[in-house]
């Protein structure tokens, strides 16, 4: 590569670092520009926190992270969600330390400050010796704004910026798309696979949107599938297609067939599909919903990628949280029909464990291969990541811009919205 | 202490875990039942494992695609195997009726690959089958005491 780019240039000017076909490494492994990132992106934008039957009921709540900050997502006495910065306003402790559960209050375990669903301050222990110096009402748990589509919750810091909704644009439709793999009983998140790797996050976000890879890395996964299965697999040179959707967002459609879930029920029943339709006659279900059942079940032919930090990815919800500059944990969050027949979540089930988490057989692939960009990349030093596949064939869309299913559209889509809220 | 039992129990589950050590797949997958399953949760609180999302819920199909994938040298996650010691301690028999007996141990498990020494501890429960030659595997539960950590890639059988 010519294009050198002076080093004492790299903090003080994204701009520079991604250009139309490629981003510059230190993308990768500059820990000021992840300190940046933090700040500029995942602390300014619509970031993912949770799907709304993780926390169906009052009180329900569940913690996670925005970037590196600690929150609570809850459902207050009135069904209202609050997305609330973990931390005690006394001292700063966690009010909370559960993964999920259920709960009255968040009560601090120093001091006992306790705190309503909904962040406010309640109690004070031994509130004498503040006298009238402490207003409660100045004291709640920090609470964010919070938004939400699709049963989808998002939080953000910024009261500034767009609605949610239109922050998602054309990405909207995609999410409805990927809802009706609930069959009509609705979507579910009863659990997750979460594991780390040691590389940065946006090799994660660049994954999603990547159907290159897939016939090398998951090689021993299609190795261990069906005929069927294995030639709905066989994308890479077929009709699918990748495409920007504006604000980092895009869709990498890799088995047409399977964007609408809810069309075509009366053709006939896969193969692979026919025991679990059996079983599901055999336990009344009439012929309208086991075909609808079976349409769904194995999820969509998509992968849509939410910048900055979630993915509707087939048949989960893929959620990435950067560490550091060179750590990123992942959870990819199984999805079943809420209230189906169990012979059909079994299936989704052992569907997710078959591919997904760290004794899948592609998860680990995927892991070894973001490895070894982070390894690899630390080599040269005015080197950079390419990104210039699929260029040729591009055009404009509807909503954007489209290419050919293995195109790099999308991670160029993610890198250009990188770009503008860096200089922001 | 019915320690015959113990005793044979303990050396079908040793065989087990030196059979994994080095790579005796062939061997390994003899030692089940054929409704036999191999479980590694998520939720410690689980019980109900078939209709709740666990690591590995393999029955022989299953099992036989994991040891193809570990052998295939197609993924490379593999390749280089990991190479692995486990040691398997603490044997307690907690049912027996004659014919199916319920076991449970401790086994602590060191991996290495490439330039990494990991280490995964975790409560086994073994509910054999007596048969002809000593016992076969009805279930194995494998639960790790992190497991709803966030976990790195497992490239072996746990």
């Amino acid at each position: 590569m010519s294009n050198l780019i002076p080093a004492i240039n790299l903090a003080v000017d994204p701009a520079e670092l991604v250009q139309s076909d490629r981003v510059h490494t230190s993308l990768y492994n500059d820990p000021a520009l992840f300190d940046a990132e933090l700040a500029k992106i995942f602390h300014s934008t619509w970031v993912w926190v949770a799907h709304a039957s993780e926390i169906p009921d009052n009180g329900s709540y569940k913690t996670t992270y925005i970037g590196k900050q600690p929150v609570i997502v809850v459902r207050d006495r009135k069904k209202d969600v609050h997305v609330l910065l973990n931390r005690c306003r006394h001292r700063g402790a966690t009010v909370c330390e559960h993964k999920k559960g259920k709960t009255n209050s968040f009560v601090c375990p120093y001091h006992g400050w306790g705190y309503a669903l909904d962040g406010s301050l309640r109690g004070i222990p031994h509130p004498e010796s503040y006298g009238d110096c402490i207003d409660k009402a100045e004291l709640p748990l920090v609470s964010l704004r919070t938004e939400s589509y699709a049963g989808m919750i998002f939080a953000t810091f910024k009261h500034d910026i767009e609605p949610l909704v239109d922050f998602l644009g054309p990405a909207k439709k995609w999410m409805d798309l990927f809802m009706k793999q609930g069959a009509g009983y609705g979507i579910k998140v009863p659990g997750e696979h979460r594991f780390r790797f040691p590389g940065n996050w946006k090799i994660q976000l660049e994954n999603t949107t990547d159907a290159y890879h897939f016939p090398l890395v998951h090689k021993s996964f299609l190795s261990s599938v069906d005929e069927q299965t294995l030639e709905l697999f066989d994308f890479v040179k077929g009709p699918g297609y990748v495409e920007d959707l504006g604000n980092g967002h895009s869709v990498m459609v890799m088995i047409p067939d399977l964007i609408d879930l809810e069309a075509d029920l009366d053709r006939p029943i896969p193969e692979r599909f026919e025991a679990l339709a059996a079983e599901l006659r055999e336990e009344g279900i009439d012929e309208p919903q086991v075909r609808r059942i079976v349409r769904a079940v194995g999820g969509t032919g998509f992968n849509l990628n939410l910048f900055p930090n979630v993915a509707c990815s087939m048949a989960f919800f893929r959620v990435l949280q950067p560490i550091s500059v060179h750590e990123t944990e992942i959870h990819h969050s199984v999805i079943t029909m809420d209230g189906a027949p169990a012979a059909a979540n079994r299936y989704r089930l052992r569907l997710h464990e078959h591919f997904q988490g760290p004794m899948g057989f592609g998860t680990p692939d995927d892991s070894e291969a973001w490895e070894r960009v982070q390894k690899g990349a630390k080599a040269g030093e005015d080197l950079w990541i390419m990104l210039n596949r699929g260029l040729p064939g591009e055009k404009p869309s509807e909503d954007g811009l489209v290419s050919d299913v293995s195109a790099e559209t999308g991670m160029r889509a993610a890198y250009q919205q990188w770009k503008k809220m860096m200089q922001a | 202490m019915n320690l015959q039992l113990l005793q044979e129990v303990t050396a079908f589950i040793w065989q087990e875990g030196d059979m994994l050590d080095h790579g005796e797949y062939d061997g390994w997958l003899t030692l089940w039942t054929e409704k036999g399953t191999y479980i590694i949760p998520i939720d410690p609180k689980a019980t109900d494992f078939e209709n709740t999302l666990n690591y590995a819920y393999d029955d022989h199909h299953m099992r036989q695609l994991r040891v193809q994938r570990l052998i295939g040298g197609e993924s490379i996650s593999t390749s280089p195997q990991p190479r692995t010691v486990r040691t398997i301690s603490r044997f307690r028999v907690l049912f027996d009726d004659g014919v199916n007996v319920t076991v449970r141990c401790a086994q602590n498990v060191r991996e290495f690959r490439k330039e990494t020494l990991k280490h995964y501890s975790a409560d086994l429960v073994y509910e054999l089958v007596r048969a002809e030659r000593g016992f076969r595997i009805q279930r194995k539960l494998v639960s790790l005491i992190n497991s709803d950590d966030a976990l790195a890639g497992i490239g072996y059988i746990l």
